[in-house]
């Protein structure tokens, strides 16, 4: 049973990576911690459990990862994501810490697979999660569990009193019922907002409602509106978020990676008026995984429909969903709902445009249209060899870049610009600090992990002073 | 093939949902094996759900595990097509119903293996014998006939291997095996005898919960040797009994008794340590339909070797016979009951690794070329 009445030490509200690194080590540095889980258990661990790795700053070959990579390439690798839109301090000393998240993690517990077995190119920056983030989070609530830390499932933190920039007591919402907590010290680990569709519909109307959000649905933002709205400073452009097309069928939440498609460099991709709207070939992974789910989120009814034919469909990953699947261009059409006639006139084009040249799946080839607009750039081939297929797309939200400032002791800064005297915060929540924009796959596990380790400690320090 | 039907269906359901996921690669050889393939007959279906191991690894690292709606749960998934392909491949082929209630079924072969013998014993010889101690060279036979002991555990052991012989060629052939020409039998015997794909990739299962562990591994290798043991005992008394002309009961220390008595040691520690952790597992992954068959089996194997210990322990008192009869009474139902139980497993898991070590190689040809 977990006491209420007492004052704990360091209250972490959050269930994800980000809450348990910041929960572990406080307790490791002799606090006593509460963590304060929204979802329920089965449930527990917010997008954390939807991830599959994350990025490491490495000299030489570790177990989990391979040959090197040095802050300048990973600095670079930000740089080029975000456009500028970080903060270079605050980037380097997270990428700099970025070498010991993989150690501190399996301290916790945490299994990595080795490093040859690694998909993708990406078994050089990024360390993969034996059996994904939901092993993951497992392991570190067992750690906590072991270490002592009280843990409440099913609980949201609603309100923190915040008096001059010190928080004294939070207002929860345990089973439903409304409690009290003190504490020394507040660590909000509670992600983003991406869940909460009223907060959406502000910046993108009704077109929100059409928003698949990939991961936890407990993403609602409470804690973060909470603290902005007492004069927490924030970063981040409230309006943005990162999205991936996803399959248009998928769960409306918690639908995870699996709902991706990567099919779009292979096809052609038209909205509802059977139109289309973007250089399909564009570039090659990861930046146009990161584009399309914006790009399909600004079309009508926010969907859109990649159509290919039987050569392709061995080029990208399977998906979840069959696709619709006939024997000629004006069923496929029939079968997607969308209009007979204009999609085998945007096929007849779009293959009049078809220039020859080598197929490379891999890598930006030469293959591509000419004469047509927009173009397709690369891995244009004729669309002619039934059965065709189309995927049906929507976008899927993976997180919001809306934050709370931070100091590189991942202490919370007022708006005034003096920082909080004892609230910190780590993952999600503040990951816009760095990503201002766009985003580098693993960084958000990175983020979390070494703000967690960073808020924790400063936190049991906040206390023994 | 097993016909289609509603648990196939599942399974291609959950493996779309892992192709394209793919999180759970490095657990163990059913997800390599699974990416090696787009579409999933029922054949693959089946060796896919031979291949896996039930460790759990897959089905708690899961997040689309219930209670998400799409409910992902490979062990119990392929624990069920596992049985269904026992049923399936059983030779005669009637005999498939008896997987229907298989705790039944064993603890039925148990019953009337101890009561056969102890009917024929009293018939057959003065039974008296069977409370009095009996010693010194030819006792055992003296309770038991010789020939009766051989013709009974030799019948209905030689009827097991053929029935699992059959059912392993049905089921090579009809799940699309390919020419049986010699593979790689090394991996595959380093893959069996060790257990590899109930290591979780090095760390351990999730034998009772999320927390990892080898204790199913480990115990599943006591039992195994164990019981590989005991076999051998047997083997080493007949080779006493006609090349060295050496008559039982053997002197402790000698080689069949020596074999029986640790293997009957393990095979006790083994088939205990998995009935506790069958009662205190998480029952989410698991196939409930199942597990009295489990229990029975298992139950079945403990008491093999716990009467053979007993029976060496009171081999040389009045209580003798009845252990013996008891004993080998026990031993002729688990000799029944091997092809019609969760002891066929043996077989088709061994096919399919060894499937799984062929394709491993060829793919891997495949892409050097
Ligand atoms: C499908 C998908 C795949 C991804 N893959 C990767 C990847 O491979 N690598 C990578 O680095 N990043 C990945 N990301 C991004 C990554 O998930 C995040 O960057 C990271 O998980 C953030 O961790 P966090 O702990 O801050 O937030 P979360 O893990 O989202 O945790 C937030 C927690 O706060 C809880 N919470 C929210 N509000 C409250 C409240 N008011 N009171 C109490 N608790 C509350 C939630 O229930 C949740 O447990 C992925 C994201 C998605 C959606
Ligand atoms: C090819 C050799 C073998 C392999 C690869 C193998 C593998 C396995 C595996 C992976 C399991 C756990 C999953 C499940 O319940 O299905 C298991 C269970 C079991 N095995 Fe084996 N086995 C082999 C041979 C044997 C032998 C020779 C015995 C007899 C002693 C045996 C007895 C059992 C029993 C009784 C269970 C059920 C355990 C339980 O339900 O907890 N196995 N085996
Ligand atoms: S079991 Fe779950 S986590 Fe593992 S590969 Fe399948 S869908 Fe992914
Ligand atoms: S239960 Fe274990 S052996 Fe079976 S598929 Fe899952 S990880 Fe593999």
């Amino acid at each position: 049973m977990v006491d209420l009445t007492r004052v704990w030490d360091v209250l972490v509200a959050g269930g994800g990576n980000a809450a348990l690194s910041a929960a572990i080590t406080a307790r490791r540095a002799g606090a006593s911690v509460l963590l304060v889980e929204h979802a329920p258990r089965t449930m527990r661990g917010g997008n954390s459990r939807h991830t599959r790795n994350l990025r490491a700053l490495h000299p030489a070959p570790t177990d989990v990862l391979t040959e090197s990579y040095l802050e300048e390439e990973y600095w670079d690798d930000l740089l080029r994501v975000t456009g500028g839109k970080t903060d270079e301090h605050l980037a380097r000393m997270c990428i700099r810490a970025s070498q010991h998240a993989p150690d501190f993690l399996k301290s916790c517990g945490v299994v990595f697979q080795p490093s040859l077995s690694g998909t993708l190119s990406l078994s050089r920056t990024n360390a993969f999660f034996l059996g994904g983030g939901k092993a993951l989070v497992n392991a570190l609530y067992r750690t906590a569990e072991q270490l002592g830390i009280g843990i409440l499932y099913d609980t949201e933190v609603q309100h923190i009193e915040v008096q001059d920039g010190f928080a004294t007591e939070a207002v929860i919402s345990h089973h439903g019922f409304p409690e009290r907590v003190r504490f020394k010290a507040l660590i909000a680990s509670a992600g983003g907002f991406q869940a909460n569709r009223d907060w959406l519909r502000k910046y993108w109307g009704d077109a929100a409602d059409n928003f698949q959000i990939r991961g936890t649905p407990y993403a609602q933002g409470r804690l973060l509106r909470d603290l902005l709205d007492q004069g927490v400073q924030e970063v981040g452009d409230p309006t943005q978020f990162h999205a991936v097309a996803n399959d248009a069928r998928a769960p409306m939440e918690d639908g995870g990676l699996a709902m991706r498609l990567d099919c779009v460099p292979f096809a052609v991709v038209v909205n509802r008026n059977v139109e289309r709207f973007y250089d399909e070939g564009e570039d090659v992974w990861p930046k146009r995984y990161a584009i399309w789910g914006r790009l399909i989120a600004q079309q009508p009814g926010q969907v859109a429909f990649a159509v290919t034919d039987s050569k392709a469909l061995h080029n990208y990953l399977p998906s979840v969903f069959p696709p619709y699947k006939a024997n000629s261009i004006a069923e496929l059409a029939d079968l997607a709902g969308i209009d007979a006639g204009k999609l085998e006139k945007v096929v007849a084009d779009y293959n009049a445009a078809v220039r020859p040249g080598t197929f490379q799946p891999m890598k930006p080839d030469d293959c591509r249209t000419e004469g047509l607009s927009p173009p397709k750039s690369h891995w244009a081939r004729l669309i002619d060899t039934p059965p065709y297929y189309c995927h049906p797309l929507k976008p899927g939200i993976t997180f919001t870049f809306l934050g709370v400032k931070v100091s590189d002791r991942a202490r919370i800064i007022m708006a005034d610009g003096k920082p909080s005297a004892n609230m910190f915060a780590s993952g999600e929540i503040m990951a816009g600090n760095i990503l201002g924009q766009g985003y580098l796959a693993g960084f958000g596990m990175t983020i979390g992990t070494v703000f967690g380790r960073l808020a924790g400690e400063e936190a049991a320090r906040n206390v023994r002073n | 093939m097993l016909p289609e039907n509603e648990t196939l269906a599942e399974a291609r359901r959950h493996m779309a949902v892992c192709n394209s996921c793919r999180y759970c690669e490095s657990y163990c050889a059913v997800f390599p094996a699974m990416t090696m393939r787009r579409e999933f007959s029922a054949g693959d279906l089946t060796h896919l759900a031979n291949l896996c191991h039930g460790c759990k690894g897959c089905y708690h690292a899961c997040q689309y595990g219930p209670p998400h709606e799409f409910g992902i749960n490979i062990p119990a998934t392929f624990a069920e097509i596992r049985a269904q392909s026992y049923a399936h491949y059983a030779w005669p082929r009637a005999m498939g119903t008896l997987f229907e209630r298989n705790g039944t079924v064993v603890t039925l072969a148990a019953a009337l293996g101890v009561t056969l013998v102890l009917l024929l014993t009293m018939a057959l010889v003065d039974p008296s014998i069977l409370y009095t101690a009996q010693r010194g060279e030819g006792a055992f036979f003296r309770v038991i006939p010789m020939w009766l002991m051989v013709s009974l555990a030799g019948g209905t052991f030689g009827y097991a291997i053929i029935a699992m012989l059959i059912g392993g060629i049905r089921y090579w052939r009809e799940v699309g095996g390919g020419a049986p020409a010699p593979g790689p039998i090394v991996d595959t015997a380093v893959d069996i005898l060790t257990l590899r794909n109930l290591g979780g990739g090095g760390h351990g299962c999730n034998d009772v919960d999320d927390s990892f562990s080898s204790q199913k591994r480990w115990m599943h290798q006591a039992m195994f040797y164990g019981f590989m043991m005991c076999f051998a005992a047997t083997t080493a008394g007949a080779f006493y009994h006609h090349i060295l002309g050496l008559r039982s009961p053997h002197p402790f220390f000698s080689l069949p008794v020596q074999l029986g008595t640790w293997g009957g040691v393990l095979l006790c520690l083994g088939t205990a340590g998995l009935i506790r952790l069958k009662i205190i597992t998480d029952p989410v992954p698991v196939a409930k339909r199942l597990v009295g068959g489990e229990y029975a089996m298992l139950s079945l194997l403990f008491l093999v070797g716990a009467t053979g210990l007993l029976l060496l322990v009171l081999r040389h008192t009045g209580a003798m016979g009845v252990m013996l009869a008891l004993h080998l009474g026990l031993v002729l139902a688990l000799f029944v009951a091997l092809p019609y139980s969760k002891m066929v497993h043996g077989v088709y898991r061994g096919l399919a690794i060894w499937r799984h070590a062929r394709e491993k190689r060829s793919s891997v040809m495949v892409a050097a070329e």
